[in-house]
């Protein structure tokens, strides 16, 4: 558990206060989700479905269509997302807009591990334990969801 | 492109503009990843909703399994649902009936 604050409200933006090893991590990642969104297989990676969901569920036509029209502005959105997170990663201080970015990112990150994890809502770390691959994604999952939850609550605050 | 504030504090209401003959719904499902404050924070986000319609719809979508976020002309919900396509929601939308 963080005891301190790692995102706080302050004049003219948010400060950050993020480990070393933490942003270790952090920087290792939006790469990875580049690399999906670029190369990974639209219709055969569920991680990727769950990032383009259908938006018709009785209209097969209609939700290509939709997607036809809406995949390249949600991919741009999401690699710029990706592009500020890295641009500040080191900042101390950094913008609503730019935190936003992070927290978009971060919930990316999330539904990607989330759904290569098969993550329920019951889910508990003994169930990833036999495999040291799923059991480290599974870690690496339950940090960001701690700080998803710590920049939403510092956006959603006074 | 992210926006970071509510751009309108309220939706027009439909009668505002030309009434749609077959209104539509956009529909958030429930799912085992996204938190549910961050839920929160997107409907307070997109829809300017207050914060306590934004908690009541995403319990709904958290105990009924999904909630009809918002209404209007196809258009309209089409682009509701790329945005919260956008922020990693499952919606869809289809006619109201």
């Amino acid at each position: 558990m963080t005891l301190r604050p790692r995102v706080r409200r302050a004049k003219g933006g948010f400060d950050l206060r993020i480990s070393s090893p933490e942003l270790e991590v952090l920087r290792s990642l939006p790469g990875q989700l580049r690399a999906l969104l670029a190369d990974g297989d639209p219709a055969g990676d569920p991680a990727l479905g769950r990032l383009y969901p259908s938006a018709y569920l009785d209209d097969p036509g209609a939700a290509r269509e939709f997607d036809r029209l809406t995949r390249d502005e949600l991919t741009e959105q999401r690699l710029a997302n990706l592009d500020t997170m890295e641009r500040t990663l080191d900042a101390r201080r950094v913008n609503e807009e730019e935190l936003a970015a992070w927290l978009a990112s971060i919930n990316d990150l999330r539904l990607v591990l989330g759904v290569r994890l098969a993550v329920t809502e019951e889910s508990e770390p003994q169930d990833f334990e036999a495999d040291e691959v799923a059991e480290a994604s599974y870690a690496l999952y339950v940090y960001l969801s701690g700080l998803a939850e710590e920049i939403v609550e510092t956006l959603s605050g006074p | 492109m992210v926006q970071t504030a509510p751009v309108e504090t309220e939706r027009p209401s439909a009668d505002e503009d030309v009434t749609p003959e077959v209104p539509w719904i956009v529909i958030v499902w429930n799912d085992p990843i996204n938190l549910m404050s961050y839920v929160v924070y997107v409907f307070q986000k997109l829809f300017g909703y207050p914060r306590p319609k934004a908690e009541r719809l995403m319990l709904d979508v958290h105990h009924r399994g999904k909630a009809v976020v918002s209404s209007g002309a196809k258009e309209r919900c089409e682009l509701d649902v790329s945005r919260l396509h956008a922020h990693g929601l499952w919606a869809t939308l289809q006619k109201d009936r």
